[in-house]
């Protein structure tokens, strides 16, 4: 019965040992994807390139769809996996200053160090500037502390809030999934001279 | 196949299939802001260690937790990231110091800009409480309502200030 480390089945050390050798899984299919490249990633934006809307969005109602179906055979709880908690102000604040990021910088935390790791500079650059922005969070604290804590709602799944059932919403994510996925070949077309 | 991209398909089925790993041996997601939060508390510890024991940051959410900060599920699958990426571009021949940039951007216009949006997604992350991996991907793949509303801000946002910086990639 998964989650593994809440079952007692592996140690914590074995857990940090898996945690290395996922994060090479993690690693290895992002910079496979094409994740190490800024002009890539930012091709989301211009419409040359939509490989992060496929590869993000195949693989969240990938896991998604893996974790109902364990939970349905019964090898795992879902009810104690971690579900990210609500809060609605700073979801929202915190997800507008990082799409001015990503607009900017051309990565995301992830693939930045992806992309270090092969030697793109401006990557570390990138890198060197998250450091920064955390810095200043964690220095700052107490001057956006109750900002940060505003609008918590609990841990809610987006299901619940529209009255539907996880498996009912998973089935309709999936097909706006493949709508997108038509979207982002369509824009490839449209927008390949975008990228020069 | 060197130099040659994933399908982006199969690249998304393998990432999920990652995701679903990562759930099912230690009930949460993936992550990549979490990790560079704990170096930054170990490094104030370091130089700073009444400082690290005085502001209620670093106390509430290490001092008082833990005694080494960098002992964590996602510094370790932060390394492993850093590994897989490096074993993938190794194997495709992708491997090369480089500041890669459109041909009529100067690198010193690339690397400002590299900064800037380093420092406004590293501080966008913690007001966020995660970035695309921890908060958007992973949020999602559990059907955090949190996760929606972050992956649709993040994605929303850039979209919507697309034009304002195209100069720099089209």
């Amino acid at each position: 019965m998964g989650p593994l480390i809440v079952y007692d089945a592996i140690s914590s050390n074995t857990n940090l040992l898996l945690a290395f050798f996922i994060g090479i899984g993690f690693g290895f299919v992002l910079e496979q994807s094409g994740f190490s490249s800024s002009r890539k990633l930012a091709g989301m934006f211009y419409g040359y390139d939509t490989t992060v809307l496929k590869v993000f969005f195949t693989a969240a109602i990938v896991a998604m769809t893996g974790l109902l179906f364990f939970s349905l055979f019964g090898w795992m709880n879902l009810d104690v996996v971690y579900v990210n908690p609500t809060y609605l102000t700073s979801a929202i604040a915190g997800g507008v200053i990082m799409g001015a990021g990503f607009i900017l910088g051309g990565f995301c935390p992830g693939t930045s160090f992806c992309a270090a790791a092969i030697g793109k500079i401006d990557a570390f650059v990138f890198i060197g500037g998250l450091f920064i922005g955390i810095f200043i969070f964690t220095e700052g604290y107490p001057l956006w502390e109750g900002f940060h804590n505003a609008g918590f709602m609990g841990s809610p799944r987006v299901n619940e809030m529209i009255g539907l059932s996880q498996g009912v919403f998973a089935f309709l994510l999936i097909l706006a999934a493949f709508g997108m996925f038509w979207a982002g070949e369509w824009a490839e077309r449209k927008f390949a001279g975008n990228y020069r | 196949m060197r130099n040659k991209y994933l399908n982006p398909y199969i690249g998304g089925v393998l990432l999920g299939l990652v995701l679903l790993a990562a759930n099912f041996v230690s009930g949460r997601g993936l992550g990549a802001t979490g990790a560079l939060r704990d170096t930054i508390a170990t490094g104030v510890k370091a130089v700073a260690p009444s400082h690290y024991h005085n502001a209620a940051y670093y106390s509430d959410n290490y001092a008082m937790r833990t005694e080494r900060p960098m002992n964590s599920w996602l510094v370790y699958q932060m390394l492993g990231l850093i590994t897989g990426g490096f074993l993938s571009g190794i194997i495709a021949g992708r491997t090369k110091l480089t500041t890669e940039r459109p041909s009529w951007v100067s690198s010193r216009r690339r690397l400002f800009f590299a900064l800037a949006g380093g420092i406004l997604f590293g501080y966008g992350s913690q007001i966020g409480r995660g970035c695309t991996s921890g908060s958007a991907l992973s949020g999602m793949a559990v059907l955090s309502f949190g996760g929606f509303i972050t992956m649709m801000a993040i994605f929303g946002t850039a979209f919507a200030l697309a034009w304002f910086f195209r100069k720099n990639w089209i």
